[in-house]
């Protein structure tokens, strides 16, 4: 294991007491890509959040491999789009991690913030101001960044929403891209699951508790799919404690399918 | 021209009050401004308006203690504001309750205990003082004072600029990118205090929030630059500052509310006849480009 990126050992996330991620263990390969898959309220975004630290765990565990930058697109950013700001200017907060709070941006730096842009097509947008370009732009401007900010492990969020066909295929090449040519470790919260079988080398399917991990084509088989669906999306009030030592026992959900990797 | 010197120059050059009036002014205007432009960026107008009153309290229990002295009134505003901001910063940030609920609460008490507090030992005359400032008054401490405060305000803004913006364009980035997020805001909320204890001295409680925000709610409606937008405010609260000067000198006006009523009318021009104000959204646009 120790070509892993981000490392889960009984990891369970949630809010208020009430398990989001429920005793997910495994790791995430050095260099793999991944595409996190599930029902609505199946924990997918809150792994995320796990990974990137913006949540603490409940229990167990989640290291990420120290010293790596980590890029993170949500799903519902906070963005002010009313902001008075350019796309350049979105676009150069990607060099935080390089430059921090005061340190100047070089010219190498706006060349590399000027490829960006071209890499997601858009050249010609730079002065534009941020309230006026359309979903789909403003969602390859944030691509723009994430190149940017040139990080080992790239966790995005439901990317594709709302995103046209061209565009979507044009942004599943570069996420490919940085993968294959690159060597980044990627992780994509996806609902299409054609899309993933397609594209996506692994998969991880949650319903709170992984149901399935590993090559995507296996993991969407129906069989898994079916057994995603049975969760019960609310939440039990007056559900147990989940205790040590009481697994797969009798307070309704299991563990033993947790599939570890490699 | 003779007129015009007698206009606009003469009292400036006759009178020493009127000069560390201006300057006063001045130096409010290139400090508030800028912090102005991030409180109406990050929807906080109403914030720095309740903060202003909330300094009141402190203010006007170093008057109690000491009368009308510049130090104790300018420490108590500074601990009664740091209190405030950092009270409401906390709600906000760590619970689900948003900071204007309790920011209205918060400035109608601030404001009643304040004038109580004033009303035990002082006139109404000390009141008005305190509620409106006295800007023609100002000695060579205040202004120390407020020059200090422009200059933190000015290294502060430089230093923590880039933080500032991504604080407000994209706080869920900055987050994931650094931890600078939380304390950002609460230096901010520092600079908003801190300079409305300066602008206290010149112009009240009820007005010190006045070269804050109007200089920079009328910029908006002509830059889509934060950098331009900042330059704009402090431009409009200098020009706002010299005529409302001139106006209160010429007709005998308040000098303080005269300040503040001069930022309105640019406000009320900028809303109107801005590049992004009222007419300009108006105007049917009958041609259009190809592309």
């Amino acid at each position: 294991m120790s070509n892993a990126a981000v490392t889960f050992s009984d990891l369970t996330l949630g809010y208020h007491g009430h398990p989001a991620v429920h005793h997910l263990t495994g790791s995430i390969r050095s260099g793999s890509l991944t595409a996190v898959v599930g029902a609505n309220g199946s924990g997918k975004s809150t792994l995320m959040k796990g990974i990137v630290g913006m949540l603490s765990p409940l229990t167990g565990r989640c290291t990420v491999v120290s010293g790596i930058r980590v890029a993170y697109l949500p799903q519902q950013s906070e963005l002010d789009r009313s902001f008075p700001a350019r796309v350049i200017d979105l676009v150069s907060l990607g060099l935080w991690p390089r430059r921090g709070l005061i340190q100047r941006h070089t010219p190498k730096d706006r060349e590399l913030v000027s490829e960006a842009l071209s890499a997601v097509g858009l050249e010609g947008f730079e002065t534009r101001s941020i309230d006026s370009l359309s979903g789909g732009q403003m969602q390859r401007a944030l691509f723009a960044r994430v190149l940017v900010q040139d990080a080992e492990l790239i966790l995005l969020d439901e990317p594709f929403n709302a995103i046209d066909a061209r565009t979507v295929t044009d942004l599943v090449d570069l996420i490919k891209r940085w993968h294959s040519d690159e060597g980044r470790t990627v992780l994509v919260v996806v609902h299409d699951l054609d899309l993933v079988r397609e594209h996506f080398p692994e998969a991880l399917l949650l319903a709170r508790r992984p149901v399935a991990w590993g090559e995507a084509t296996k993991v969407l088989d129906p069989e898994n799919l079916l057994k995603a669906r049975q969760f019960n999306e609310a939440w039990d009030e007056d559900a147990p404690w989940c205790a040590p030592g009481q697994e797969n026992t009798d307070h309704g959900h299991q563990h033993s399918v947790v599939a570890g990797r490699r | 021209m003779d007129q015009l010197f007698h206009l606009f120059i003469a009292p400036f050059l006759e009178f020493g009050f009127m000069q560390k009036a201006l300057l006063g002014a001045l130096l409010l205007s290139i400090s508030a401004g800028p912090v102005g432009v991030f409180l109406m960026l990050r929807r906080m107008s109403l914030t720095g308006d309740a903060m202003a009153h909330a300094i009141l309290p402190g203010a006007a229990a170093g008057f109690l203690l000491f009368g009308l002295e510049l130090l104790p009134m300018t420490i108590g505003g500074l601990i009664a504001g740091v209190i405030v901001a950092l009270g409401a910063g906390a709600v906000s940030r760590l619970t689900i309750q948003k900071e204007d609920a309790s920011m209205a609460a918060f400035y109608l008490i601030a404001l009643s205990v304040g004038v109580v507090l004033v009303s035990m030992r002082g006139s109404s005359i000390d009141l008005m003082h305190v509620l409106f400032g006295t800007v023609l008054a100002l000695n060579t401490d205040a202004l120390m004072l407020i020059g200090l405060v422009a200059a933190i305000t000015l290294v502060t803004l430089v230093v923590f600029w880039r933080a500032l913006v991504a604080e407000c364009l994209d706080p869920l980035f900055l987050r994931s990118v650094s931890r600078l997020g939380s304390p950002v805001h609460f230096v901010f909320l520092g600079l908003v205090v801190v300079n409305l204890v300066a602008g206290f001295q010149a112009l009240g409680t009820l007005m010190s929030v006045g070269l804050m925000i109007l200089p920079a709610a009328a910029a908006r409606f002509w830059t889509q630059r934060v950098e331009t937008m900042c330059v704009l405010a402090m431009f409009i609260g200098i020009v706002c500052s010299a005529s409302g000067l001139l106006l209160s000198y010429h007709f005998s006006l308040p000098s303080g509310p005269a300040i503040i009523l001069s930022a309105g009318v640019s406000y009320a021009i900028s809303v109107f006849v801005g590049r992004r104000g009222v007419i300009h959204g108006l105007r049917p646009r009958t041609s259009h480009r190809t592309a």
